[in-house]
């Protein structure tokens, strides 16, 4: 257990990291997520399309790729760290995800509710806001956990790129002490303290769901 | 299955579950100590007819993917197959030369884990390494550099020791440990691969690229807006390594390329790979 | 610079080479996908039968691997596993990494797919005299797996794309293969991600159009 004790900073700072990209990538992609989701539901043409158009794009090409474009190309512009780019390209792709959750949230709602709601006078955003999202993001509330512990596990990818996330820090250690097994298994303890928690919450969470129903 | 049944089935299916995993894990580890003691590089070689070499495929000169035959180009493939003609001659045994590329960050564990037989990869001969791979006499002279934009107005390593800078060094390198001791405060950025280091270090992740010079030299041919400065810091000669202990494989290499650099082979190679690099005195390079 | 790079970096060499790293990357996919559902079923199924501890005990290592980034279970299999005295070459290591963290996914799939078939049916297969394990294959399975096709394409897309991963132990796969295309010249990066990104995302498109069809007809 030396390895641990000797490394012991370098893990946590690498924890933190991980931690940190995952929580900011979970806020962006939540937002962006839920605005592309409504604007494949909205009835103009060519706002459904820019929706799908973005959801079909980042859910069908690999995360990785995504990185290496901010990291390598769009940083030719604007300058952005591994850190940054992976977070970014991380939520862009979770958001691709959480966008179809959503929308299935949103469409599982009777549409008579809306209805209803318009007209009692609320306009069609107030009663978007105020009656589906609250009801849709009940139902959706298990798959976006899942999409989280995706998020969190897909954070690796920083490791790519410099991003001084666990994954990263985990293979600088690797590959200093040459003990390969024990580190990696440190790692995914360090990895299971975030999601296997979150996996028996959403577990717990389907099965209210599932008695409310 | 009635449920006393099915109790006594779980139970028993958990507790052999278990045992298996358990046993199972104890024969690999025991396998893996055995594994350690018998392997000869020289002996499975020779059996098998054929040198398993790890090379670079992302690092001009030295190794560098040719996509149309899907085997790498470079000195250190040239001179893996010089040797192991030499070697061949020296045995008396038919052998064949096969390339597997490697990263740096994978190298060292292709030749532990016997992925590979041996490494010809650009890899600096360092006390630490040799304390757990084995390493021949040295065939290249090398030493750790930096490359950098034109105008940056950088002129050594030491002008780096900034927290405002950062070095881009590739995972697994001696570059990647060595910075530290020349420019302290400045940052590390590592990434996974030579390919990854160049793009990074154009599209402004760090301010400059450390490694070797030769392979530096590489990538100062094909980006004239970048420079190699300040000479080298460190010398650090290239080794052809294979795993700890492999005693017989080693002297055969050291005599296969001690022949090579007496009989001219070494010094055409030199010439074919390096004659064309500006700012090079590649007569240094030559066997003497 | 990048139109030259357009016209430079795609000789019929870099293509053919691309070429080849999708193959590899539609092989390893194909292959991880059907032996994860094979052994996927099985943990699904026992963790549907809910036989008493045997059925926590597998769905706890279920859980943990399920828990884990697919990248460290690659790492671990190609770097951590030969000190085990495992050793693997390297399409095979992805290969059993993926299948490993792909069998968790589908386990979940496959019983999620058997908890939603009705219980009568269970009951009405015994009545007319089938076997527990007959009608778990005759009757329960083949219909679980008609509900389950839209989910697993979708797996398939998601180990399409996470092939890429193995870059890190440097598989020859097609995102490698375009990184060593642009180590020739790095002017060809940006034309070299653009057609890389294009074949992934019509691949996986066609997938998923496959997936909506799927759902679709059976429906």
């Amino acid at each position: 257990m030396n390895l641990l004790q000797d490394n012991f900073p370098t893990f946590m700072q690498g924890f933190g990291y991980t931690l940190l990209s995952s929580i900011i990538a979970l806020v962006g992609s939540m937002i962006l997520g839920t605005v592309f989701a409504i604007m494949q539901i909205l009835p103009q043409n060519w706002v459904r399309t820019i929706g799908n158009v973005y959801v079909q794009v980042f859910r069908n090409i690999p995360l990785l790729i995504i990185t290496f474009f901010f990291f390598l190309v769009v940083a030719n512009y604007v300058k952005i760290s591994g850190f940054t780019s992976g977070t970014i390209a991380l939520t862009l792709y979770t958001s691709a995800f959480i966008a179809e959750t959503v929308r299935a949230g949103i469409l599982s709602i009777d549409g008579g509710q809306m209805e209803g709601a318009r007209a009692n006078g609320l306009s069609f955003w107030q009663a978007m806001r105020h009656i589906i999202l609250p009801q849709a993001f009940r139902v959706a509330l298990p798959s976006l956990g899942n999409q989280f512990i995706n998020l969190v596990k897909n954070s690796s990818v920083l490791a790519f790129v410099g991003g001084l996330d666990l994954m990263y820090q985990g293979n600088m250690i690797a590959a200093n002490t040459f003990d390969t097994f024990l580190t990696y298994i440190i790692v995914a303890v360090f990895y299971l303290v975030i999601t296997l928690p979150l996996s028996y919450y959403v577990k717990h969470l389907e099965i209210k769901l599932k008695h409310a129903a | 299955m009635e449920k006393a049944k099915k109790k006594q089935f779980g139970i028993i299916a958990t507790i052999v579950l278990a045992a298996v995993i358990v046993l199972g894990l104890m024969w690999a580890t025991a396998t893996a100590r055995r594994n350690e003691e018998h392997q000869d590089t020289l002996a499975r070689v020779q059996k098998l007819g054929r040198i398993v070499w790890g090379v670079k495929a992302d690092t001009k000169l030295f190794g560098l993917m040719d996509t149309k035959s899907g085997v790498p180009q470079g000195f250190d493939i040239d001179i893996a197959k010089a040797v192991t003609v030499q070697i061949a001659k020296q045995t008396d045994t038919p052998l064949s030369a096969e390339f597997v590329p490697v990263s740096a960050s994978s190298k060292m564990q292709l030749i532990k884990n016997t992925n590979i037989d041996g490494s010809v990869s650009t890899m600096t001969i360092t006390p630490e390494r040799e304390k757990i791979i084995d390493f021949t006499d040295e065939y290249f002279d090398a030493g750790q550099s930096i490359l950098v934009k034109k105008d940056s107005g950088i002129h050594s390593i030491k002008d780096m020791n900034d927290p405002k800078y950062t070095v881009i060094v590739i995972v697994g390198t001696t570059a990647a440990t060595e910075t530290k001791k020349f420019a302290p405060k400045a940052k590390i950025l590592a990434v996974q691969d030579y390919a990854t280091g160049m793009q990074a270090l154009k599209s402004g992740q760090g301010e400059a690229m450390s490694t070797d010079n030769a392979i530096l030299y590489g990538f100062a041919t094909e980006n004239p807006d970048y420079q190699i400065v300040g000479g080298t810091f460190t010398h650090g000669p290239y080794g052809i390594a294979f795993d700890n202990n492999q005693g017989p494989m080693i002297r055969e290499t050291n005599k296969a390329l001690a022949t090579i650099k007496k009989n001219g082979v070494y010094n055409k190679l030199i010439k074919k790979w390096f004659s064309d690099v500006p700012g090079l005195d590649w007569h240094s390079l030559e066997a003497k | 610079m990048v139109t030259l790079g357009i016209f430079s970096a795609f000789t019929p060499e870099n293509v053919l080479y691309l070429l080849g790293g999708l193959g590899v990357t539609v092989g390893v996919s194909i292959i991880s996908v059907i032996l994860s559902l094979i052994f996927g079923s099985i943990v699904g199924i026992i963790q549907f039968e809910r036989i008493p501890y045997f059925s926590k005990f597998v769905g706890m290592i279920n859980n943990i691997i399920r828990n884990l980034p697919l990248l460290l279970i690659i790492f671990f299999v190609y770097f951590a596993l030969p000190k085990l005295g495992i050793h693997l070459p390297i399409f095979w290591a992805t290969v059993l990494a993926m299948t490993t963290f792909e069998s968790s996914m589908l386990a979940e799939i496959v019983r999620g797919g058997l908890e939603s078939i009705d219980i009568g049916q269970f009951e009405g297969a015994r009545a007319n005299g089938l076997s527990n394990t007959q009608t778990m294959v005759y009757i329960v399975l083949p219909q679980a797996y008609k509900k389950m096709i839209p989910p697993i394409i979708s797996q398939l897309i998601s180990l399409v794309k996470d092939t890429s991963l193995a870059l890190g132990i440097v598989l020859s796969e097609m995102t490698y293969r375009g990184q060593i295309v642009y180590a020739q010249n790095s002017n060809y990066i940006i034309p070299v991600l653009i057609v890389i990104t294009l074949v992934y995302f019509l691949l996986n498109y066609g997938l998923s159009l496959i997936a909506k069809w799927a759902d679709h007809k059976l429906a």
